[in-house]
């Protein structure tokens, strides 16, 4: 009951935010942490639920990002620009799976490392196609329904749904038996393959439909800043959206959108008043990693619970992990 | 046709031969318990009729069926199901999720990312009545976490025979329990249907043999003696191997 009320409050929030929020600048920022959120709650799929690290998943936000401007750059349609980049982008996926699966642990991480400075390389190498250090533009935003995007609040609304979308699709994925097929796999993956699940395809499931999301959030951050250049996919992209997903708290649905939002906040709005954002950034981390190492949105809960027994004078069973 | 039949089953690690010509052939609806000391290859044994690891030469048929090649995860769905001597549960969720997530893995709702596992009604029903065999309805909804360890050694047991398996693997059912847990699992484990072939590793032996049919003891890899149970306690192998020549 509580929940439906607190989800029925944010929604109404982010409905109205185009009222309440000054100025197209802080509209587009509320922008950036949906697309971010978006990404984050894609690579949450596999670090939270499926208990694989990636640090290659900026590869993916890329592809997808280069995918369609290139192809609106070469002349198709917004539409068709788009569907082509998702079709490069899951084949992309497909193999990038096939190729870190073959390992888990640090051995998965360290492949999709590496595959992700490999995509990283030839953004920045591969000048022919990708246009090296100078990116490619692209040219304008879609008009979804003849509706342009090229606006704060019409982009910020089409931002919405997506994010809806997704969210809505994640918490479907994570209640359903193959969800819970997936953190089987993250938990006992020896136990889960004699109990007759293939967890092989199930992982590889996960990666298409984390991959998807990451490519996603990948398309609208092209649409946002109309141009892709090969910093998209650095590892420092991939760090970062990992340290959304674990500073909110991974393997939870509400999480990595905190994540995106600390990390978002901290890079253009922060970094507007304190010079040195980053110390102030890494501060942050470090104070979570210390008082909630399960990450923001879990350890802000487990607080708030201490918090409501103490206050009504029950002592608490257990501290803090 | 043997319920399960292993034909000069070998495998090594290294130069370490931890199994070796291991031919063994159980009847259906038989209860055969393997004893042997400590590092005598019996877990190895049920890792290799189970798949965990691939045999380097030798042969398993199911029912006849040659499964030797098949992975582990084909194996359930022909009807093997096994118990783990360290138990390996999902200490997070509910007892019932642990039961239910047993059940799902044989079950084509497995690949299913739209429905909602928690109003899957068949299945939880299925899963809850599991439990209840087992003695252990009442904590349906507790996590794993939060149970001892003898429930947890039924936990183990329940998803087992959810699965309705053909052949059982129990791989020391009573390790680690007390005096009254040992006689709940004993009851537990004579009641499982006579058509069900259980194949147990188990080293106390007062519990064990009253349940086994037969007795096969190994010792460094090797099959030393099958019998009865008068046969295998009365044999001099049997003393040699316990309590030296």
């Amino acid at each position: 009951m509580i929940r439906a009320a607190a989800a029925a409050v944010a929604l109404c929030a982010l409905a109205a935010a185009p009222l309440w929020i000054p100025g197209g600048y802080y509209l587009n920022i509320l922008s950036q942490i949906l697309i971010y959120a978006i990404f984050a709650l894609g690579l949450n799929l596999l670090v939270g639920y499926a208990g694989l690290v990636s640090l290659g998943h900026a590869g993916l936000f890329g592809v997808a990002c280069y995918a369609v401007a290139w192809l609106v750059a070469a002349g198709a349609g917004q539409l068709v620009a788009a569907l082509g980049a998702l079709a490069v982008l899951l084949a992309t996926t497909a193999a990038f799976a096939v190729l870190s699966l073959r390992s888990a642990g640090i051995g998965f991480l360290m492949i999709t490392l590496a595959i992700g400075q490999i995509l990283w390389g030839m953004a920045y190498r591969w000048i022919d196609l990708t246009g090296g250090d100078n990116g490619i533009n692209l040219a304008a935003r879609p008009q979804p329904f003849g509706i342009s995007l090229a606006f704060a609040t019409p982009f910020y609304y089409f931002t919405l749904i997506v994010f809806l979308v997704a969210l809505a699709s994640v918490a479907v994925f994570i209640a359903s038996p193959l969800g819970a097929s997936l953190k089987g796999t993250r938990d006992q993956p020896r136990r889960m393959s004699a109990l007759g699940y293939n967890v092989w395809l199930i992982r590889f499931l996960a990666f298409l439909f984390s991959g998807l999301w990451s490519g996603v959030a990948g398309l609208l951050f092209c649409y946002y800043n109309q141009f892709v250049s090969p910093n998209v996919l650095s590892l420092g992209s991939s760090a970062e959206a990992l340290l959304m997903v674990i500073s909110g708290g991974s393997g939870t649905l509400l999480g990595p959108i905190a994540g995106a939002a600390l990390v978002v906040v901290m890079k253009n709005v922060a970094s507007a008043y304190i010079e040195r954002w980053n110390f102030l950034l890494g501060a942050i981390f470090v104070a979570i990693v210390l008082f909630m190492p399960e990450g923001l949105v879990p350890g802000s809960a487990r607080l708030g619970r201490r918090l409501w027994l103490r206050l009504r004078g029950v002592p608490a069973a257990g501290g803090a992990r | 046709m043997s319920a399960l039949a292993i034909k000069d089953l070998g495998k090594s690690f290294g130069g370490l031969r931890v199994t070796a010509g291991v031919t063994l052939a159980l009847e259906a609806g038989e209860r055969r318990l393997i004893i042997g000391p400590n590092g005598a290859g019996k877990t190895t044994l049920f890792n290799l009729i189970t798949g965990e690891l691939k045999p380097d030469d030798g042969a398993i048929a199911l029912f006849g069926r040659d499964i030797t090649a098949l992975p582990t995860r084909a194996r359930p769905h022909l009807g093997l199901a096994r118990t783990y001597q360290i138990i390996t549960l999902f200490a997070q969720e509910t007892l019932l999720h642990n039961v239910t997530l047993s059940l799902l893995g044989l079950s084509p709702l497995r690949w299913s990312p739209f429905r909602r596992l928690d109003r899957q009604a068949v299945l939880i029903e299925r899963a809850r009545a599991a439990l209840a065999s087992v003695g252990l309805e009442a904590l349906a909804g507790r996590p794993l976490a939060q149970t001892s360890y003898g429930e947890r050694r039924r936990v183990e047991i329940a998803m087992a025979l959810v699965q309705q398996p053909k052949v059982l693997l129990l791989d020391e059912p009573f390790a680690g329990l007390s005096v009254d847990e040992r006689k709940d699992v004993r009851r537990l484990l004579a009641s499982i249907p006579r058509d069900v072939t259980m194949l147990m590793i188990e080293h106390d032996m007062d519990v064990a043999l009253e349940l086994a049919d037969r007795i096969t003891l190994m010792h460094f890899g090797q099959i030393v003696v099958e019998g009865s149970r008068a046969e295998v306690v009365a044999h001099p192998r049997t003393r040699e191997v316990y309590f030296g020549s």
